[in-house]
């Protein structure tokens, strides 16, 4: 066996892939060539590196749960298929409204704040927004682009700031329903993250210091301030995310035009 | 009110064939939540990638016949992981693809040799998340599974030649990244 042979077969080598004939040319070779010694040696510390430590991520607890579930309620809506009948929709509807009952219940018995709610509104429409391919109704880096976009679609003009010379580029803005009424949302984003920013005018005046959140793995903030309601969620780390958050109070603070109102006294 | 005996016995053989499925795919949860986390790099994404994954994996079930489940529900797992990049993150899959044709490292460069010492789980989870998808997969799939190149061939849907190229590229980017990484100060 040659070295060049050999480059060609090292990973099958390492991997125990070789035939019992090519992987004993290849232990020979090994004993008298250096250069290729030295090739092995340097893939097998790596794989060794790879095998000593704890690589793998292991699944959260409530997800067999969860997965259990959601499969034992499509087999009982899909399998097998002649047994669907009229008969199960009928005991489906009934329990989706003792389903309906009971969350009401919860909600009512667990003592769930509106703020809880609305917390859980937010996540699930920048959630959805990430899903259903609908992260923004209007594309542009431009605040000058996606500012007079809402004019005409919301009550309010939401302060719009491009980032990019902060690291964090204004994808794009979009229409939102969140809290029972209409709401702009902007999206910017850091490396892969998404973040979704929701605004909308504050029904008090009193401007609030923000407030961290964690629910599910995403990180929400949300502060008052010139007489708007913010939140912006994503998953990006808690560090980046509280300078985006730092970035976006400053800029905000600043009239950016004649149409963002101020509050009227404090 | 009587339920016929067709009925119930389709019920009976439902509820086997879940059963079944309980017993054989779920077992590889672990499998499956590890290789959709590294392949979206998001643990609340992998968990909604896993769960349509299963949703799949059973809507197919009554097409498996025996054999080993744990490289046909990858194979499934890696699929739905695809078809989410493709809709979230389709940059990614464009950058894995033109990496793979465009091959940076010449074959005959000297090894790196790694302080093993300085290395720790958190700079070769670094190390792997850097990797190109198509590269991190094969390695996730040999290195942590353990599983055959005729398995990662079948999962992946490329020849077994294929994948022992892309381990050998995956695992010299590797190199070159721990190196650059963890020997910054001597440069």
């Amino acid at each position: 066996m040659n070295c060049q042979e050999a480059q060609d077969l090292l990973h099958a080598y390492l991997d125990g892939e070789l035939d019992v004939i090519k992987d004993v040319a290849m232990t020979q070779h090994l004993q008298v060539c250096q250069a290729c010694a030295q090739a092995y040696n340097a893939q097998h510390q790596l794989r060794s590196a790879l095998h000593t430590h704890t690589l793998t991520f292991a699944p959260p607890a409530h997800l067999q749960q969860r997965i259990r579930s959601a499969v034992r309620q499509a087999s009982a809506a899909g399998l097998p298929p002649r047994a669907w009948s009229w008969r199960w929709l009928g005991v489906g509807v009934a329990a989706a409204a003792v389903g309906l009952i009971l969350w009401r219940l919860v909600l009512v018995g667990s003592g769930l704040t509106t703020e809880d709610l609305l917390t859980q509104e937010i996540l699930s429409g920048h959630v959805r927004s990430l899903m259903a391919q609908h992260l923004t109704d209007v594309t542009s880096s431009d605040q000058h682009t996606v500012k007079p976009w809402f004019d005409g679609k919301l009550a309010f003009s939401p302060p719009v700031k491009d980032l990019a010379g902060s690291g964090f580029p204004l994808v794009g803005g979009r229409l939102d329903y969140l809290d029972r009424q209409p709401v702009a949302a902007l999206v910017y984003q850091r490396r892969q993250h998404v973040i979704n920013v929701f605004s909308w005018p504050s029904a008090h005046d009193t401007a609030a210091r923000a407030q961290r959140l964690t629910r599910q793995g995403y990180t929400l903030m949300h502060w008052v301030s010139g007489g708007m309601v913010y939140w912006a969620v994503s998953n990006l780390n808690p560090h980046e995310f509280q300078e985006f958050v730092h970035l976006m109070q400053s800029q905000a603070a600043m009239p950016s035009s004649p149409s963002e109102h101020r509050p009227a006294g404090q | 009110m009587r339920i016929s005996s067709s009925v119930q016995e389709q019920r009976r053989q439902a509820h086997s064939t879940l059963e079944r499925f309980e017993h054989t795919v779920l077992l590889h949860l672990d499998a499956a939540y590890n290789l959709a986390r590294w392949l979206t790099r998001n643990d609340h994404d992998a968990e909604d990638v896993v769960q349509e994954a299963y949703l799949r994996a059973w809507k197919f079930f009554s097409g498996f016949h025996g054999g080993d489940s744990r490289p046909w529900l990858l194979t499934i797992v890696r699929r739905t992981c695809y078809t989410w990049l493709q809709q979230n993150r389709a940059h990614e899959l464009v950058t894995a693809f033109d990496e793979e044709h465009h091959s940076l490292e010449s074959a005959d460069s000297n090894p790196e040799t790694l302080l093993l010492q300085r290395l720790n789980a958190e700079v070769l989870r670094q190390a792997l998340d850097a990797l190109p998808v198509e590269f991190r997969e094969v390695v996730v799939l040999r290195e942590m599974e353990g599983l055959s190149y005729k398995d990662i061939a079948a999962i992946t849907d490329v020849p077994q030649g294929t994948v022992m190229s892309r381990l050998a590229r995956a695992r010299k980017r590797l190199q070159q990244w721990l190196a650059a990484h963890t020997q910054g100060d001597r440069h």
